[in-house]
């Protein structure tokens, strides 16, 4: 039986396998994650949980086994599909915010609307909203390089939530923080996916990071553990 | 550390002389602390009356030194159930993670899966902690930080052992 049949599993990893090259980065890593959680995927740098979340994603299709998003098979979609997916139901935050240096902030953060098709004032009108609630008043006008990692990473907080995915993927997105910023924007990210019910993964090698999480697994050689799956199904 | 428990554990290894269990006691979970041949037999003595080691047949020319304990099934469970459980994930720890991760290696039992217990109890102190600080006041989040980063030490460690723990298995066994 899968692990979330009985609390309505959002995205699941079954089986998946994928290698770069002769390297094996997955081998038969399964995952299950139910809507409106908020899960760390933890595990020592090599051990696949960065590849784990891009399959999850659909940025990598894995070589054998499935990935499913809301009853619908992932890994078999068209790249068209996929993309659409990507930009209409989920969501992405990663290590370096990855800003576009040539946007101001308020660009940046309404980018994913503006892709979605949404007109330029309601699209800037929505993204507006973000600054006072992150805490960024004021830097609406700023470009990438022009903001602190603590407010750039915030900013990209902002873009990954500005069109309330269902699904927020969020690689090391303290990572290039320090401790104390770093938490601010933890706090800041869980009390919005709350907020707006958004599911969310962080991959994550800190443990204060992953405490913000209502769960944890661990990646360890391209398999979520069996203890950390066992605790899954309990 | 807990000192009747080693010396079970040890005992589930082999029955052995009180002056053997002193011997590896000091060597692996001794640090400069040895134990005195008075708590060796003191202890043994206390954990025969409660039933958890017998005193084998005494070899020729038998003194105290000359007693092997063996260990009872009552003592086993004891030691088992003491083994398994994860530690209440409280700072300050590390010797009782030490003893039990040596312990496992000796007996070949399941470090790494005590290892993934114990990092899963850390975690969700953590998480408890983090849920006070986000919800608390100032004060509150002071004395949970203060928490979080003792228990986050913790789990570097376990992870640093869960990563050596062949060599580590190695090393206790020869």
């Amino acid at each position: 039986m899968s692990a979330t049949d009985e609390n309505e599993c959002l995205v699941e990893a079954r089986d998946v396998v994928l290698s770069f090259g002769r390297t094996p980065a997955l081998q038969g890593a399964s995952l299950a994650v139910a809507a409106g959680e908020i899960m760390a995927i933890m595990g020592p740098s090599g051990s696949g949980k960065t590849t784990l979340l891009h399959c999850l994603a659909g940025i990598l299709t894995p070589q054998a086994g499935e990935i499913h998003f809301d009853g619908r098979r992932v890994d078999t979609m068209g790249e068209t599909e996929r993309s659409t997916l990507r930009r209409d139901r989920f969501g992405f935050v990663f290590q370096f915010g990855q800003l576009v240096p040539e946007l101001t902030a308020e660009e940046n953060v309404a980018l994913p609307l503006l892709l979605g098709g949404a007109r330029r004032t309601a699209a800037l009108k929505e993204a507006g909203t973000w600054f006072e609630r992150l805490g960024l008043d004021g830097l609406e006008k700023r470009r990438s390089g022009e903001l602190s990692g603590g407010q750039a990473q915030r900013v990209a907080l902002a873009r990954g939530l500005v069109s309330r995915p269902e699904i927020l993927f969020a690689d090391e997105p303290t990572g290039s923080l320090d401790s104390l910023t770093g938490e601010h924007v933890m706090d800041l990210l869980v009390t919005a996916a709350r907020e707006q019910g958004t599911t969310v993964i962080v991959v994550t090698h800190e443990p204060r990071v992953a405490a913000y999480a209502g769960r944890e697994v661990i990646v360890r050689d391209g398999k979520v553990s069996s203890f950390s799956a066992m605790r899954m199904d309990s | 550390m807990s000192v009747p428990l080693t010396l079970l554990g040890l005992l589930e290894r082999e029955p052995s002389h009180g002056y053997d269990l002193k011997r590896d006691y000091d060597a692996f979970f001794g640090r400069g602390k040895p134990l005195s041949f008075g708590q060796v037999y003191g202890t043994l003595g206390r954990l025969a009356r409660a039933g958890k080691v017998v005193v084998g047949e005494s070899e020729a020319g038998a003194g105290p030194d000359r007693k092997r304990y063996v260990i009872t099934q009552q003592g086993a469970t004891e030691f088992e159930a003491w083994l398994t459980e994860p530690v209440e994930a409280e700072p300050h720890l590390q010797t009782v993670l030490f003893a039990k991760v040596v312990l496992a290696l000796m007996l070949g039992r399941d470090a790494e899966h005590y290892l993934d217990a114990q990092r899963a109890a850390h975690l969700q102190r953590m998480r408890e902690l983090t849920e006070t600080k986000r919800e608390g006041s100032l004060v509150d989040a002071l004395l949970a930080d203060h928490g979080l980063f003792h228990l986050e030490s913790d789990l570097r460690w376990i992870d640093l052992t869960a990563a050596r723990l062949d060599a580590l298995a190695e090393e206790v066994r020869a």
